[in-house]
């Protein structure tokens, strides 16, 4: 392989620990502005392995896209404050030199964003969009493979006729097919980690499922980690093996995907999986949102900061929501769940009033 | 494309006739007579005056003598001074002098590479500094340097033109000595002379007009840095460098091509601040002097020319967008 990568090839056996490929510990990004520092990530720590698919699932401005957007480095130095660690491939890249980071951008960490028509650039055909994004980490290629490279990717990708497509330029792509350009242009240098920024949020359903299934499909292929961001829990269903639930810039629940959508022990959990439309009930029940507006970032609420729109907050002994921000501790059915909740017996409050509200059929097994 | 085109051309020689009318009845009809300057004082009498009109054909009707001066635009003509050979004036014939007779466009003509010269070159130095200042200041939002560069562009840019062309010449070259005061020197004879002479009225034409482009540059291109485009080329791992000026300016610069097409297309119709201040018998210069001494056809001329060149680069810089921006379509 001639790409210049950062990360020492891992089949090589040049990864002294047996971490998993991307480790991010205990996260921290601020933003000072004029009106005070936005507390937009917090304490947050995940990590995900070759091969896996983590869903980060959370409301506009819960810090998702701010959370992995550092991963690759792409908040300004200037005007952000980032602590903590993101190890890619045993190699941390807090503070690291812009040169390093470029190496390691759309190389060894890809990134797919939410709106492909105002992602790809409007003025260069597409083609040279994507022989740009493998010239980068190729600087030994030539224009012509290049090019051969990114008509191949279009192909791989499932684009019609994809060496006459290479000469078109964004606009005269189809939404779904615009998607399926950028997910090739991320996977262009084989990234191992690709980063998913709602993908599929612009796009209509039956394009939503061919690009999962193709994201699913490469990543059979290309054995690659994938953090998937998204606020529907349905793709998390679909596509992840764990997942990490955000509220406020801060993990609130995470763990492997089926234990965490099964037996979610966080309020707000219940609360996204009550406010999922069902395409098969009563066409006049109403849908259940969670009440209230996501927080502040510049002034987040003392305590728990999801306790203003907790309908469980007077479960709690005291007033222990308000005033002390529970810990992220393992749940009681297994230390690799671990939810942010002060609730005793979560378990019996979602089985008694939450469950018979989403899903009555289900409450009859448990 | 080619169907927009012609239609656009022909939008820009209907504008172009319009103007030619309008010019022509506001000489024909307005308040000076051209007979009057032309006729002696001292042995001035109504015989020779209308001697004179005949001779200029001033008593025939509008639009003869419009069709005959156009006529004259486009194919050119021979113009009848009253003695026994008419006047040959070849294509494109503006008229005669009544002051310096000369046929206007012979006249005009050879003062064109100064105006010329002046303007494209201060053209490309404001250009260059103007952007070049934007895109630094949008790199640097919110810094000292930012505000410095906004700053100071907001002074220069208050400061009259000839004001600051004005002091730049009494103390760079009458005082201090650092330019020539050679005025123009055509390029054919001496180009480092031509150079030499030029630079002072670039650099003032520059600074002034720079401002106005680092401000303007600027926007667009804090603009286009925040654009999606920018983050995805920045999360493709392309430099720095590639990131702000194949991908960010590459954008930010298509709303500048609009005012720098017109901006120069003024500049090229005359600079005549610039070429009374230094010295350069331009076109600006020559209008000047027409307007002076009331030499009607060198006046009529000019602003036609002015008028050409407004439109022409109108239709340059439509062009150049479907060129420059993929999603237009001309149709």
């Amino acid at each position: 392989m001639t790409s210049n990568s950062l990360i020492p090839d891992l089949a090589a056996g040049a990864s002294a620990t047996d971490e998993p490929f991307l480790v991010v510990d205990d996260l921290t990004v601020k933003f000072p502005t004029a009106d005070g520092l936005v507390n937009a990530v917090t304490n947050l720590s995940y990590s995900v392995e070759l091969g896996k698919t983590l869903g980060i699932v959370g409301e506009s401005g819960s810090g998702k896209s701010v959370s992995s957007m550092a991963v690759l480095g792409l908040h300004d130095a200037r005007t952000s404050r980032i602590t903590g660690s993101i190890r890619v491939g045993g190699q941390d890249v807090v503070g690291l030199a812009e040169s390093q980071m470029q190496k390691l951008r759309g190389n060894d960490v890809a990134m797919i964003f939410q709106d492909a028509l105002a992602a790809l650039h409007p003025y260069y055909k597409v083609g040279s969009q994507l022989a740009e994004a493998y010239l980068a980490h190729h600087p030994k290629a030539s224009k012509r493979d290049a090019h051969r490279r990114a008509v191949e990717m279009l192909d791989r990708v499932g684009i019609p006729q994809p060496d006459m497509r290479a000469k078109d330029y964004p606009h005269q792509f189809s939404g779904g097919m615009r998607q399926r350009v950028m997910i090739a242009m991320s996977l262009i240098n084989d990234p191992k980690l690709l980063i998913a920024d709602e993908p599929t949020t612009a796009l209509d359903v039956t394009v939503q499922a061919q690009i999962l299934d193709l994201l699913q499909d490469l990543q059979r292929e290309f054995n690659s980690a994938i953090i998937m961001i998204t606020h529907d829990l349905g793709v998390v269903a679909e596509m992840a093996d764990d997942v990490m639930v955000m509220y406020a810039g801060r993990a609130v629940e995470q763990g492997p995907a089926k234990e965490i959508l099964v037996r979610p022990e966080m309020p707000y959990t219940w609360g996204l999986l009550s406010s999922i439309p069902e395409v098969d009930s009563d066409v006049d029940a109403r849908l259940v949102p969670i009440p209230g507006n996501p927080p502040s970032l510049l002034n987040p609420p003392t305590g728990c900061p999801f306790h203003p729109r907790c309908p469980h907050v007077d479960k709690v002994p005291g007033n222990l929501c308000v005033t002390d921000l529970p810990e992220l501790l393992p749940a009681r059915s297994g230390a690799d769940h671990l939810k942010r909740c002060h609730l005793v017996d979560p378990t019996a409050v979602y089985q008694s009033e939450v469950l018979p509200e989403i899903a009555p059929d289900l409450v009859e097994e448990n | 494309m080619l169907g927009y085109l012609v239609r656009r051309l022909i939008s820009a020689v209907l504008v172009l006739a319009l103007v030619s009318i309008a010019v022509f009845a506001l000489f024909t009809y307005g308040p000076s007579d051209p007979a009057e300057s032309m006729c002696p004082e001292s042995h001035c009498t109504p015989a020779r005056l209308d001697q004179i009109r005949n001779n200029l054909g001033l008593d025939r009707p509008f639009f003869d003598q419009y069709g005959e001066y156009m006529k004259g635009v486009v194919a050119g003509r021979n113009i009848d001074v009253g003695t026994d050979k008419p006047i040959e004036c070849d294509f494109p014939c503006f008229g005669r002098s009544f002051k310096y007779n000369v046929n206007v466009w012979d006249y005009l003509k050879q003062r064109m590479p100064a105006t010329f010269s002046v303007a494209i070159g201060g053209a490309v130095c404001f250009l260059v500094i103007g952007v070049a200042l934007g895109v630094f200041a949008a790199r640097r939002r919110g810094t000292l340097a930012d505000k410095a560069i906004v700053g100071v562009s907001l002074v220069i840019h208050a400061i009259p033109y000839y004001l600051l062309a004005l002091i730049a010449f009494l103390y760079l070259v009458n005082k201090l000595g650092f330019f020539p005061d050679s005025g123009y020197v055509p390029l054919t004879q001496n180009p480092a002379k031509w150079l030499y002479a030029l630079l002072l009225p670039w650099l003032c034409l520059g600074l002034t007009y720079s401002t106005q482009y680092a401000r303007f540059s600027r926007g667009s291109m804090i603009e286009a840095l925040s654009d999606d485009y920018v983050r995805t080329a920045r999360a493709k791992g392309l430099s720095q460098g590639k990131v702000v000026f194949r991908h960010a300016l590459r954008v930010a610069i298509v709303p500048i091509v609009t005012i720098f097409g017109l901006d120069l297309a003024v500049l090229l119709a005359g600079t005549i601040f610039t070429e009374q201040i230094f010295g350069v018998q331009g076109l600006g210069l020559a209008n000047l002097q027409a307007i002076q001494i009331g030499d009607l056809p060198i006046i009529e001329a000019t602003v036609m020319i002015a008028a050409f060149f407004v439109v022409a680069s109108n239709v340059v810089v439509d062009m150049l967008y479907s060129v420059l921006d993929p999603r237009v379509r001309l149709s």
